[in-house]
């Protein structure tokens, strides 16, 4: 069957069309407001100073991080499961934006780690499972990059989504043994005192912000996707026609 | 172990030995490592015995992953692959059972090498015996983890480095309790049978997902 037959893609595209300017829209407000709070209305930290401000983007971003692998595990239960069309575009076009949030929090991390904790880098729990994860994202896309199929490609990386949805916790879990069996508590917590209400709602605003970022990016990223795949359809029904004696070669794995 | 199931083992066995000599290249990979490290951290006996389980360790990690990707690619060459999918017995069972062969021809002869191993890295006895054992009870996770990889990267030509990266996240529990144990057995206050156990358990659960993951991976690859 040919891709082109499928009536759900044409049918997301034009529900993307509508809900997309709008969705970006209230991104925009959400981050107008987000930014303006964090900037001028928080208060600065008694000891940290100013510095409490990377606040409002690394948890944002280490949460989306979270939020953009589940994401694709469902996306690679539906791919598994139900062989929805869309669900493998979905998987392939979250795992750059999974990484990049990723990347962004191991990076503000740092940069705030550096005038708190006096260094970079230091081999904590969260930090350590936050690189796992990193390398997994940037894994899954290099086998997406790697498999000229694409309907292939998706199936293998959610067989391999799965299996790392699965030894997530497993990870997360024999991190923190190691973590307190090789430096116990020499690392600050950052759940001392409970949040006040004068940071917490900034950050609360810059969540929701990153949030819609996120549903933005992954909208137009599966859009691009789309049309991605039938632009190389249409390459593959051109040169099958210009070559008949190749087609049933070239038709067969294009689906 | 019923008929068909004894001769797979025993062909993939055969094979693994003879073409190639892939166990002893694995052992020799294994103790070029272990040499190598010395000359990365200096000759300081203590500092190896303190270090050694961990050397050990990686260096049967780094072995297992280097031979991973003959897991399945040589039956794929020669069509093995396809007439065993298409064979009708469970699949998850053949993934299984060819894990193990793997594992007896590549596995094993690291685990047998590593008391030898520990001796250039200044390990007690004690010490010795806590690695050895641990490798036994650990290196068939790292094979039963790795034959996902080798199923995901089957069809792919160069598919052993992309294997690699995909491997190393997922077996990173396994080596925390791997030298956790081996460590606990030396000077640690945490008891030995803590971290030998959930190693244990990793490896029974490696079991289960490995080739049932793998299985999956194999049937999509194939049609």
């Amino acid at each position: 069957m040919a891709f082109w037959d499928y009536a759900n893609p044409t049918r997301f595209l034009r529900l993307v069309h509508v809900v997309l300017p709008w969705l970006t829209g209230l991104c925009v407000l959400a981050f107008a407001a987000g930014l303006y709070m964090s900037f001028f209305t928080a208060p600065e930290d008694y000891q940290q100073g100013d510095t409490v401000r990377i606040m409002y983007i690394h948890v944002p971003a280490a949460w989306l991080c979270m939020m953009c692998y589940t994401v694709m595990s469902i996306s690679s239960i539906g791919t598994l499961v139900w062989k929805h069309p869309l669900a493998d575009v979905s998987a392939k076009s979250a795992a750059p934006i999974g990484a990049a949030f990723t990347f962004m929090a191991l990076v503000t991390g740092s940069l705030w780690g550096k005038p708190m904790w006096g260094t970079y880098w230091v081999w904590d729990a969260r930090l350590t499972s936050v690189l796992v994860l990193l390398i997994m994202y940037l894994g899954l896309m290099t086998l997406w990059r790697t498999m000229e199929d694409p309907i292939k490609a998706g199936k293998a990386a959610a067989v391999l989504t799965l299996v790392g949805a699965l030894n997530l916790p497993i990870i997360k879990f024999s991190v923190d043994w190691w973590n307190t069996l090789h430096q116990p508590a020499s690392v600050v917590r950052m759940d001392g005192p409970t949040i006040h209400p004068d940071i917490l709602w900034p950050l609360l605003v810059m969540a929701i912000a990153f949030t819609l970022l996120f549903f933005v990016l992954h909208l137009m990223a599966m859009r691009n996707e789309i049309l991605r795949r039938r632009v190389r359809a249409l390459r593959l029904r051109a040169a099958s026609a210009s070559h008949p004696g190749a087609a049933a070669a070239t038709a067969q794995p294009a689906e | 172990m019923t008929g068909w199931a004894l001769d797979l083992f025993q062909r993939d066995l055969k094979l693994s030995v003879r073409i190639g000599g892939s166990a002893l290249v694995g052992v020799l990979f294994f103790l070029a490592v272990v040499t190598v490290i010395p000359f990365g951290v200096g000759p300081d006996l203590n500092l190896l015995a303190r270090i050694g389980p961990a050397i050990l360790w990686i260096g049967a990690l780094l072995a297992t992953l280097l031979g991973l990707d003959r897991v399945f690619q040589a039956d794929r060459e020669d069509g093995t692959l396809d007439l065993m999918l298409m064979a009708g017995r469970p699949l998850e069972l053949v993934v299984l059972i060819k894990c193990l062969a793997h594992w007896v021809a590549t596995g094993l002869p690291l685990v047998i090498a590593a008391p030898l191993l520990a001796i250039f890295l200044n390990l007690e006895p004690l010490a010795m015996g806590a690695v050895t054992l641990t490798l036994l009870a650990g290196t068939p996770a790292l094979t039963l983890i790795g034959a996902i990889g080798a199923s995901l990267t089957v069809s792919l030509r160069r598919g052993g480095l992309l294997l690699a990266v995909l491997v190393v996240p997922l077996a990173i529990p396994v080596l925390i309790f791997g030298v956790s144990a081996a460590d606990a057995a030396i000077h640690d206050p945490v008891p030995f049978l803590t971290p030998f156990l959930i190693l244990c358990a990793l490896t029974l659960i490696a079991a289960v997902v490995g080739p049932v993951a793998s299985a999956m991976a194999l049937r999509f690859s194939a049609d």
